[in-house]
């Protein structure tokens, strides 16, 4: 019993795990195409920015680019030995993305001062509303991951 | 103040830009040779290798002899820099030339060279963390010091500079992506740690001079090179990061222990 439960908690892991990265990286492609290219709020630099918070972004941007790629590979792998659970992927997907929308928004702008989401008088309504839907992600996602677990151990 | 105005053309002069553009040919003449010699004895060598190769070599040949090597602007560097550092090192290990020596040399002698590869301190560069202080480090020196200044007073330097960009960027390359035959492998998981990290480092030094300019380098010129490295980088990395994962992928189609595997 104990060997087919480790394999079942392997296989769901991995399945979160594929989709925690892709996730994580969507958020933060996302992030650079629309607020960076698109809409111009972000600053590549902020002349507020800490040393400590262009490691943080080196480390955040090179891990959320493989991530995005890592992670569709995962996903590819999972279908080919089928072995693929929407509901862990997508669930680990929306935790990877607020997790990261979550440290980008409190961590990166605001205590290592990368750069503000906008440089209006107002941003703390933007702040505000941007990490409410980080949370949000993160509940729903949890969610996800919760309430299988809980059908399983019914059955 | 402008001293990028007075810095002398380094690279320009005519006798040069021959002298590069017949290496140039030299080389694709030689690559194509080996394929024709080996292809007598071997199966057809893949025609995207040699296309590979072509396109790498044109790389490198337009950082070096072209209008863009001459101009002394931090912007046309930076170009250079994609160009010459990670773009053409990436073609030119796709093209797998030391596989195509292998096949062409002689048993015995290639026996000898396959020993040179195995050897203590071919064994060292090629090791990933190696390669990657060795492109990183370089950058850090070219970037952080006064050697991007004086690089372009004194001809020597510039060369070396370049020469060091090219070999340091196919080092790295071919330590994370194996296609040639590689004697010493390191698995999927500790050379994706070693990419991260130079990834990351190579991002962080380019915010990193948007912030700092070299001696000598106007702010906005420093800018938009800067730009250009964070994202020209991405692209070119996006390129690199999917041929690891197709090889991790293809690597681990029979098993779930992805550790293990170093194909």
């Amino acid at each position: 019993m104990r060997t087919k439960n480790n394999v079942i908690s392997t296989k769901s892991f991995k399945n979160i795990w594929s989709g925690f990265l892709f996730g994580l990286g969507l958020v933060a492609f996302m992030d650079e195409t629309i607020f960076h290219q698109l809409l111009h709020w972000h600053h590549f630099y902020d002349r507020e920015t800490t040393e400590i918070g262009l490691v943080s972004d080196g480390l955040f941007h090179a891990f959320s680019w493989f991530a995005t790629i890592g992670g569709l590979f995962l996903y590819a792998d999972l279908r080919r030995k089928k072995k693929g659970k929407a509901s862990k992927w997508w669930g680990g997907l929306l935790f990877g993305a607020g997790f990261f929308q979550l440290y980008d928004g409190t961590i990166q702008h605001k205590i290592l001062k990368l750069h503000e989401i906008r440089y209006v008088k107002e941003v703390f309504i933007y702040d505000f509303i941007w990490n409410l839907l980080a949370v949000i992600m993160i509940v729903i996602g949890l969610l996800f991951l919760t309430t299988q677990n809980k059908r399983k151990s019914v059955t | 103040m402008n001293m990028h105005h007075q810095m002398p053309s380094t690279g320009g002069s005519i006798s040069l830009t021959l002298l590069f553009s017949f290496l140039y040919i030299c080389l694709l003449v030689l690559y194509l040779l080996l394929v024709v010699l080996s292809n007598r004895h071997y199966k057809k060598w893949s025609s995207s290798r040699t296309a590979c190769w072509f396109v790498g070599m044109f790389c490198l040949w337009l950082s070096v002899a072209t209008p863009i090597a001459k101009q002394t602007s931090f912007t046309s560097h930076m170009i250079c820099h994609l160009i010459l550092g990670m773009l053409g090192p990436l073609l030119v290990v796709l093209s797998a030339p030391m596989t195509l020596v292998l096949r062409t040399l002689k048993t015995n002698q290639a026996r000898y060279l396959t020993r040179l590869l195995k050897s203590i301190p071919i064994r060292f560069l090629t090791h990933p963390i190696t390669a990657a202080l060795f492109y990183i480090g370089g950058l850090v020196l070219l970037y952080t010091t006064d050697l991007f200044a004086s690089m372009h007073q004194h001809f020597f330097i510039y060369l070396l500079v370049h020469f060091h960009l090219f070999l340091a960027g196919y080092l790295f390359t071919a330590s994370i992506i194996y296609i040639d035959p590689t004697p010493h492998r390191y698995s999927f998981l500790n050379r994706s740690i070693v990419l991260l990290i130079t990834l990351a480092a190579h991002a962080f030094l380019s915010k990193y001079i948007y912030a700092h300019p070299p001696v000598g380098v106007p702010l906005d010129q420093a800018k938009t090179g800067a730009m250009l490295m964070y994202y020209g980088g991405d692209i070119i990395d996006a390129v690199l990061i999917y041929i690891f994962c197709y090889q991790w992928f293809y690597a681990t189609r029979n098993t779930t222990n992805y550790n293990l595997s170093v194909e």
